[in-house]
């Protein structure tokens, strides 16, 4: 039951690899980094992260990398643009018509004109792609960690604090949304589904898998603050249950959430790519990498680079986004979302 | 124990009718209609009605619901008139596409997806618990470093690429291994690992890295408690304290995760059997999906669902074998 991200129990995102949701009375789940971030108390969680940012280079390259692809993301029309290629448009002169549209020139076509190459048989820009993939399967992966990040919290806080029959009917939900069998569901919905804004479409269902996972560490820790003496002093001072909950009790979860997002924005990545190699996510033209992926496969012996290029590219980010949660997780929630 | 094994088969019946419930609900009530699928692209009004009416489709949702469920317990006849026909217990409905009992065709593919999560399953243990367990015992070193640098980097891989990676490699160019083509078990143990052997690999690897690294984390914390440093003491050999204290205590969490994904790989390897080409139930379901086939897209749903839950049950059992302290 410990397994928390959509796809969990799939094969499509086996990196969110979180342990935290903790059911009373197990045994504990891996312990970070032993201590460290315990023997640096009173330091503020930003200190701490930029100490340990200096003193891990892994962290740094991971931060840069994670930076680098979301700016890649957020300005993707102007950068695509300095390519010079939109991301749908063919250019039949970069492909030779009579070897079944392979692209012109070694390794698959990058020339001066086309920076990655080009697509077999359309000749569309490979880089223009790319970049527009990024803002694709990043916007949704963002978006569908924020729902599961808010649902989960919001659960996770009401059940914790409130108890009593709040928290059996949270906890059974929670219980039952992690036996639906999520990829299966997750398929199942994006191809039912026919005439809608696939992004959004996409987002959704990919969040509504993941907040069991995030309630539960965020429930687990409600639990271990709600009778703490500063709780009691507000509730004593005739704070209202609202106040407490912002005031007090949210901004001491906040710690594993951060931690515990960045290790599901990577999930989420694979997620989308998976739902979008299987043919059910965004639709073409519009590119996302798991849809290259997918159409480049057919491609792999005979033009290789069009299959690597948005692997790599997708491999790098999943890459990125899980050593930078590590190390989050290593600050901010040293045993792993206990208290 | 009895107690409480009853309770928790009464919470699975109750997660498995909410399941089938959510289930139908998306399925028969959502925009694609099944007549129009099962009727074919020529379909003239009236006829469509007439299959409508056959499939039941034509009563309200919830008698379709409640039959569906006796359906499971008791079989029950589908359609009317001379097209009806006997579904027998487990009825699970009829498929559109190929007029078979879905019960059927998930047994007819259970034994392929099976072979394919068993034995992935072996491997990825033993390569996942393997290497973490050693990266626990050589916390800090470079082994330790490598270890875990490589399944961050296996766990980012995704399957596809990993299963075309392995293909071209092993197949295309070395010439290993034929194209993997399922062979059941009980013809040849021999042929079937063989064809099975890639599409193994490409699955252990990317959940032996999640176990590598959940398994390091779990070894650390049980070599640190005290009865280690007791058993050490006591002059216990180093290797016996290791398997038989720290692995086994380092196991509990190890075990909920692998029971997920066991429960979840049964009937949802959807991408690798695709991939591979292996008539499994991931391949099912995506077939039944193309054609709208909506009781089989439900059968399979169900089956990986009951799968699930199952798994987690097994595994909560298992606790109080694995770890003297669960009590139930």
């Amino acid at each position: 039951m410990t397994t928390t991200a959509p796809g969990a129990g799939g094969e499509a995102a086996k990196t969110p690899a979180p342990a935290p949701a903790q059911a009373p009375g197990r045994p504990p789940a891996p312990a970070a980094e032993d201590g460290r971030a315990a023997a640096a108390t009173g330091s503020s969680p930003w200190q701490l992260a930029r100490r340990e940012l200096r003193r891990r280079p892994a962290v740094r390259v991971s931060l840069g990398v994670v930076l680098l692809f979301v700016l890649m993301a957020a300005t993707a029309p102007w950068l695509g643009a300095l390519g010079g290629w939109s991301p749908e448009e063919f250019d039949k002169s970069a492909i030779d018509p009579y070897l079944g549209g392979q692209p012109l020139g070694s390794l698959g076509g990058i020339s001066p004109d086309h920076w990655l190459g080009v697509e077999p048989v359309t000749g569309r820009d490979l880089f223009a792609r790319v970049v527009h993939g990024a803002q694709v399967s990043l916007l949704i992966a963002f978006a569908a960690t924020a729902i599961v990040v808010v649902a989960g919290t919001a659960a996770g806080i009401a059940a914790g604090y409130f108890g009593g029959r709040t928290d059996t009917v949270l906890s059974r939900l929670m219980d039952l949304t992690m036996s639906f069998p999520s990829l299966i569901f997750m398929i199942a919905m994006l191809s039912v589904a026919k005439d809608v804004n696939r992004i959004l479409l996409m987002t959704a269902v990919i969040g509504v898998f993941g907040w069991p996972g995030v309630a539960r560490v965020v429930r687990g820790q409600t639990l271990s603050l709600k009778h703490r003496e500063y709780v009691d002093a507000a509730r004593v001072g005739g704070a209202g249950s609202w106040r407490i909950l912002t005031r007090d009790i949210l901004p001491g979860v906040s710690g594993p959430v951060i931690a515990y997002t960045t290790l599901l924005i990577p999930g989420m990545i694979s997620t989308e790519a998976a739902l979008s190699y299987l043919g059910v996510g965004v639709r073409p033209p519009t590119p996302s990498w798991g849809q290259m992926i997918a159409e480049s496969v057919a491609f792999y012996e005979t033009d290789p680079m069009y299959f690597v290029i948005p692997s790599t590219f997708l491999f790098l980010a999943v890459l990125a986004f899980t050593l930078l949660g590590d190390a989050l997780r290593d600050i901010l929630d040293p045993r792993g979302g206990r208290s | 124990m009895i107690l409480y094994l009853a309770r928790r088969l009464l919470a699975l019946a109750g997660v498995l009718l909410a399941i089938a419930a959510v289930t139908f609900v998306i399925f028969y009530v959502l925009p694609t209609d099944p007549a129009a699928a099962a009727c074919g692209k020529t379909c003239s009004a009236e006829r469509l009605a007439d299959v409508r009416a056959y499939l039941g489709l034509d009563r309200p949702v919830w008698r379709q619901f409640a039959d569906f469920l006796t359906g499971i317990f008791t079989g029950r006849t589908l359609g009317t008139g001379q097209y009806a026909v006997q579904c027998d217990f487990p009825c699970l409905g009829y498929s559109y596409e190929n007029s078979l009992p879905v019960w059927d065709l998930l047994m007819d593919r259970l034994p392929v997806s099976a072979s394919l999560a068993v034995g992935a399953a072996a491997l990825w243990l033993l390569l996942g618990l393997g290497a973490g367990v050693t990266a626990a015992l050589r916390k800090d070193t470079a082994t330790d470093k490598a270890l875990m640098v490589g399944a961050v980097a296996a766990a980012s891989l995704p399957v596809y690429f990993t299963s075309v990676m392995l293909i071209y490699g092993v197949i295309r160019v070395a010439g290993l291994l034929p194209y993997p083509t399922y062979q059941a078990f009980t013809d040849n143990p021999l042929a079937w690992a063989a064809n099975l052997l890639l599409p193994w690999t490409a699955l252990a690897l990317l959940y032996a890295a999640m176990y590598a690294r959940q398994s390091r984390g779990s070894m650390i914390e049980a070599m640190a408690e005290p009865y280690i440093r007791t058993a050490r003491a006591k002059g216990m050999p180093e290797r016996t304290v290791v398997v038989k204290h720290g692995l086994r205590s380092g196991m509990t969490p190890i075990l909920t995760i692998f029971g997920m994904d066991l429960g979840g790989l049964l009937a949802g390897a959807v991408i690798t059997e695709s991939i591979f080409g292996l008539p499994g139930i991931g391949r099912l379901f995506y077939g039944a999906l193309v054609s709208s086939d909506q009781p089989v897209v439900l059968g399979v749903t169900l089956l990986a669902a009951f799968f699930i839950v199952v798994a987690n049950l097994v595994v909560d059992l298992l606790y109080a074998v694995i770890d003297p302290r669960v009590r139930y």
